[in-house]
């Protein structure tokens, strides 16, 4: 008889795992079937040359959506990861003058600019993250085309073409570049006592306040890390395209961030981030969208796609803490 | 070291009626600040543009100003509604876009259906964005950033990825847009109608007060019956058919649904209820502020306009700054208040 | 006829039998006072009255008809109205909306008529003695006014029953009077009132009847005029009281015997903060444990966040070990050497979805690393240290701490606390919420530290445990110190009868300074 009770409840158990166990492994698993199909079904796919492409198209979104994790981390959000972007491309140009290194140098200062602001108006003034970044979301792009005139400028420098389109030992420079971001924003969050402090504000802000660790610090750097990842992101984005476009540069990247972060188990309401997890859902959203037009489809029925992915992603973490 | 005397903690009750009556003061001047703050920054801002810009007073620019404002008008009403709740339309600016195309498409069948067709349209996807919102708690920014996606392919989907343009065929229709009566367009006394039912639908009505009840704290509201989840529902389909409708009245005024447009109608719409004092955090928040903050912006992007060789992208540097400010001063005041 | 009664109601949570065969009986116009300890199911009674928990067993008769309520809308349409403790309206609506909400007068074409709902709401809260303008924001009254919005709303919309959860804790003199007077109305239009409180001068100035609940059960019920104040506390209590003062039944051992003339290791002078605090002062020596006393609202908690930081303060002074603190930050303070244990664990204790081993070194990260970064061995170290010393039963370091025991949780957040090696420790009702077990433990290691020389700050509800535990005891009312006890004079009735004494002497001494 006991064998008989086991049975009965095994299903409700079983789907209790399951909850908890989608939203962590779950896009695991889907990249692992999106490949498997396109390795099957897609001809082309297993070359280093479609490899290579899709590598660099996600490189800019593994960037920015690991900034913007550290934030989801904190229970934040960061809406103005577009704009600066968008003002780091239109610096470079202005600054190239002086040499590519200052040109970067100034592009990751506005970076540091925008995420004080950002990280001022949420830790000192008290404001949600929404509505804190919504400020330099609405003007930071505005910025951006008065700092470019609103033209389109070419980019002319050996450097940062290299940095842009180059390889080194056979793998373009922007992946080395994104790789080495990962591993070292994975290092902060598992090994430093930052890392383990952001990830106790996400989870009990008040609590962490009264056992002494400096809140408003904290996610006054969180938020410069993110804007200096989104501005990392805006000055590729320059070196791969060869040119500055303030207008086009980073538009809508929030959502694909946030999209990455979810989709790889993050959870927005705060205390954990998962790095390789992040990295997983960007990798996913860009196959979804190359098997898509591997197969004809049009972007229009990928973006629609997509929103549903969102939907799903947010969905299924949604009761993971019970407010 | 024990302590004897007792530090008497009651005030005499003269001093408390002080306090309160400096309260009550204090209350009064903070929320005239709050309501009627973009109201007066609309003043100082026409008085200085009809100073220093010669052309500014005329009739047929206030006509100007007043028919370029009446799309994101209308959104940002939406959006007024939405943000009491205490969330976030970020769809709009999509809906917008996709009502025009739409509209555009059906005006072939007539007048009537180049409204209804995109209101039926962007009405359904408010819906969704109501139903996802309030029965599954998911963050509101999050549903309508998926939607504001779903509909941009949506739209794409039915103009061949954003190749056609699809020209408005009706006349009435065209008409409608270009029109007008008394020397101001169509558009702006339609949009003034729905102002006035938007402004009775808030301040006059049950389900009104049953908004800013929502927003002001979702569990006293449920716990003093009102019907949290409907009330939620109906804001997001408000928002989803204000925002089709603007498209509509753009695509009649325009003569095409045209496809490139939108990107950011819902920040400004945003910002405009925002300057308008509304609160983000939900709970307060009326739609003259919003009608001050939908002109003030208007005014400021004139104002570029008319100067000339400014471009026009500062209006976003502007409205960001402008924001900020309100976001932050906002923050202050509502502080000020409580602790009084 | 019976308005409501209860009868043979359980409930059960997880390892807690919260209700065990409750009985209870509401007549109309009956003020019915329910008290009991913390935790001895009152809110949990209350709860199944409202429609918020289900009972497990027995049935709720209403009106001398079964009845169940599923949700507090539920029971609030059939006429049970709560009060709760935190007011339950909408701060950033005006005052009138608030008490029309859902309900606003029309006028013939649906549109409200706000005319009227202002000058109604005029006339009905004049009742309650609130003169203020209608039409103001809620949220920039009084707290007491507040309640009183929400008193009037309760019994506006037709209730029978109303229950008054410590309804008076955040009301001055003049306003419990007023609210005094609207109960004394109510009871004779014949509507039930359950009141909860623990300010028993005002159970016997209001309450008919009393019931007493103490671990879930009913220990005593029937008219509060035949039972003494003295009996209701031991019933309260559970214990009988002579033997109360001769044996103890705490995991408390004796005296600490903190030396008399040592310097103080936390002294506070003239700590101000807003109208919540005024002028509070009192000191602790090493191996001294000083007990807070005082009701619900006295101000306790708040000296205890005020001295770690997490209150604002206006003035007064904070030193330890001689060196003042000006003001200081949660940073400063714990640096200085000041632990804090507050009140609400789940809200600001723990963080429940982080690991016991990321807990418990959470305030003492710069020590466990070189540069930034941070040396899981020796955490590894520390942790062990401390889940042995406090028995602290998990499964491994590295399970959540949310799944963890409510008194394991507490050992948790202690061992978070006594890892940053602090001079002084401010412990917030340590045992609440805790099985038995864990309580002797908890009580057990607080004597354990103030022996090893730790200035120890203790707060608790629970009479008992604070004259037990603590070596003196500062009695606080309003904000302000009242009294304090040393030596023989730490006993219970001692206790009651300072802060009753204090309620008297502050009406009295009210116009010295």
């Amino acid at each position: 008889m006991t064998t008989e009770a086991a049975t009965a409840t095994r299903p409700a158990i079983d789907l209790a795992r399951v909850r908890a166990w989608l939203p962590k492994y779950g896009v695991y698993v889907a990249i692992g079937v999106l490949v498997l199909y396109n390795v099957l079904f897609t001809p082309n796919f297993l070359t280093w040359s479609n490899l290579r492409i899709q590598l660099i198209q996600v490189a800019p979104i593994v960037i920015v959506a690991l900034g913007m994790a550290l934030v989801i981390g904190t229970e934040g959000i960061d809406l103005s990861v577009g704009s600066v972007m968008a003002l780091a491309a239109a610096l470079i140009p202005l600054y190239l003058g002086y040499g590519v290194v200052a040109a970067i140098l100034v592009s990751l200062v506005a970076g540091v600019v925008v995420g004080l602001v950002n990280g001022t108006l949420v830790a000192r003034v008290g404001l949600q993250p929404i509505v804190a970044t919504l400020a330099l979301f609405v003007g930071g792009r505005g910025l951006a085309l008065v700092i470019s005139d609103g033209q389109l400028k070419d980019v002319r420098n050996d450097d940062l073409i290299y940095l842009g389109s180059g390889d080194f030992l056979g793998i373009p420079m922007l992946v080395w570049i994104a790789a080495l971001l990962v591993l070292v924003v994975a290092f902060v969050v598992r090994r430093t006592v930052f890392g383990r402090r952001l990830l106790a504000i996400g989870g009990n802000r008040p609590a962490t306040e009264l056992a002494g660790v400096p809140v408003k610090r904290v996610l006054i750097t969180v938020y410069v890390l993110c804007s200096v990842l989104a501005s990392i992101a805006g000055l590729l984005a320059v070196a791969r395209i060869q040119s500055s476009d303030a207008s086009a540069v980073g538009l809508l990247i929030e959502l694909s961030a946030i999209t990455a972060v979810v989709v790889g188990g993050t959870p927005l309401t705060g205390g954990k981030v998962r790095v390789l997890g992040t990295v997983a859902g960007a990798l996913l959203m860009q196959l979804v969208v190359a098997t898509m037009i591997k197969h004809n489809l049009q972007p229009s029925t990928t973006e629609m796609v997509q929103a549903v992915i969102i939907l799903i992603a947010v969905y299924v973490a949604r009761e993971r803490k019970s407010r | 070291m024990s302590t004897g005397i007792v530090s008497d903690p009651e005030v005499p009750a003269a001093v408390v009626a002080a306090d309160e009556r400096r309260a009550e003061r204090t209350d009064r001047m903070v929320g005239l600040v709050q309501r009627q703050g973009a109201l007066a920054v609309l003043i100082v801002v026409v008085l200085v543009a009809t100073a220093s810009f010669p052309n500014f007073r005329s009739f047929d620019n206030a006509g100007t100003i007043l028919i370029a404002a009446a799309p994101p008008a209308l959104i940002a009403l939406g959006m007024t509604f939405v943000i009491i709740t205490g969330g976030i339309d970020l769809s709009v600016g999509s809906l917008y876009v996709l009502g025009g195309v739409v509209s555009a498409y059906a005006s072939q069948w007539g007048l009537i259906p180049a409204f209804l067709v995109p209101l039926a349209v962007c009405g359904v996807i408010g819906v969704l964005n109501g139903l996802l919102i309030a029965y599954t708690r998911m963050a509101p920014f999050i549903v309508t950033l998926a939607a504001l996606l779903g509909a941009r392919g949506l739209m794409r989907a039915l103009s061949d990825e954003g190749s056609t343009t699809y020209l408005v065929r009706s006349d009435t229709f065209r008409s409608f847009g270009t029109g007008s009566f008394l020397g101001i367009g169509y558009p702006v006394w339609l949009v003034a109608a729905v102002f006035v039912l938007g402004m009775v639908l808030l301040s006059r009505t049950r389900f009104g007060h049953a908004v800013y009840a929502v927003g002001g704290s979702e569990d006293a509201a449920s716990l003093m019956g009102i019907a949290v989840r409907r009330t939620k529902v109906w804001v997001y389909v408000m928002s989803g058919l204000l925002a089709g409708l603007a498209g509509a009245i753009n695509a009649a005024k325009l003569g095409s649904g045209v496809t490139v447009l939108g990107t950011g109608m819902e920040l400004d719409a945003i910002a405009a209820v925002v300057i308008g004092g509304t609160l983000l955090t939900g709970g307060a928040g009326t739609i003259a502020g919003t009608i001050a903050g939908v002109l003030l912006l208007g005014v400021i992007q004139n104002m570029i306009n008319q100067v000339g060789n400014v471009p026009s992208s500062y209006q976003q540097v502007i409205s960001g700054a402008f924001l900020a400010v309100v976001v932050v001063a906002q923050t202050y005041l509502v502080r000020l208040r409580r602790v009084t | 006829m019976a308005l409501l009664e209860v009868v043979d109601v359980s409930k059960v949570f997880p390892g807690v039998r919260a209700l065990d065969d409750v009985s209870f009986t509401l007549q109309p116009g009956e003020v019915h006072a329910l008290v009991g300890e913390n935790g001895a199911g009152k809110s949990t009674l209350i709860k199944v009255l409202t429609g918020v928990y289900q009972p497990d067993g027995g049935q709720l008769r209403y009106r001398d008809e079964p009845a169940r309520f599923d949700s507090p809308m539920d029971a609030q349409r059939a006429g049970i109205s709560t009060i709760y403790q935190e007011v339950n309206l909408i701060p950033l609506m005006s005052v009138a909306h608030n008490l029309f909400l859902g309900r606003e007068p029309r006028t013939a074409y649906g549109l409200l008529d706000e005319k009227r709902m202002f000058r109604e709401a005029h006339e009905i809260l004049l009742r309650y003695g609130v003169t203020t303008d209608v039409r103001r924001q809620l949220g920039t009254l009084a707290l007491g006014a507040q309640q009183m919005v929400a008193l009037a709303r309760a019994v506006m919309i037709d209730a029978k029953v109303v229950i008054m959860d410590e309804p008076t804790s955040s009301l001055e003199p003049r306003e419990v009077e007023t609210l005094f007077g609207v109960i004394r109305d109510l009871h004779s239009q014949g509507i039930g009132i359950i009141y909860v409180s623990h300010r028993l001068d005002e159970l016997y100035q209001i309450c008919d009847a009393v019931t007493i609940l103490r671990d879930g059960k009913v220990v005593h019920t029937g008219k509060l005029a035949d039972l003494e104040r003295l009996r209701l506390v031991s019933l309260m209590l559970g214990r009988d009281m002579s033997a109360v003062r001769h044996e103890g039944f705490t995991g408390f051992g004796g005296d600490h015997g903190g030396a008399e003339d040592a310097a103080p290791v936390l002294k506070v002078t003239d700590l101000n903060s807003r109208r919540k605090l005024h002028d509070i002062s009192f000191a602790v020596r090493p191996g001294e444990v000083v007990g807070l006393g005082g009701l619900l609202g006295a101000g306790r908690s708040e000296t205890i966040k005020a001295i770690g930081g997490a209150y604002p303060v206006d003035g007064g002074e904070i030193a330890v070990d001689g060196k003042a603190l000006n003001r200081p930050t949660t940073v400063q303070a714990v640096k200085a050497g000041i632990a804090v244990q507050p009140e609400d664990r789940k809200a600001e204790g723990i963080v429940a979805g982080l690991s016991v081993r990321e807990n418990i070194a959470l305030a003492i990260l710069p020590r466990m690393s070189k540069l930034g970064l941070v040396s899981d061995r020796k955490i590894d170290e520390v942790v062990r240290t401390y889940m042995t010393r406090l028995r602290i039963k998990a499964s491994s370091p590295d399970q959540r701490v949310g799944d963890l025991s409510g008194g394991n949780q507490q050992k948790v957040l202690l061992a978070r606390l006594l890892a940053t090696q602090p001079k002084v420790l401010l412990l917030d009702e340590p045992t609440r919420g805790i099985d038995v077990g864990a309580k002797a433990e908890v009580q057990g290691l607080i004597d354990e530290l103030a022996a090893e020389g730790l200035g120890v700050v203790l707060v608790s509800s629970d009479a008992e445990e604070l004259v037990e535990g603590s070596d003196r005891v500062v009695v606080l009312r309003d904000g302000a110190v009242v009294g304090e006890l040393r030596g023989d004079a730490v006993t219970t009735e001692a206790l009651l009868e300072t802060i009753a004494a204090a309620a008297v002497e502050a009406k009295e001494v009210g116009n010295d300074d």
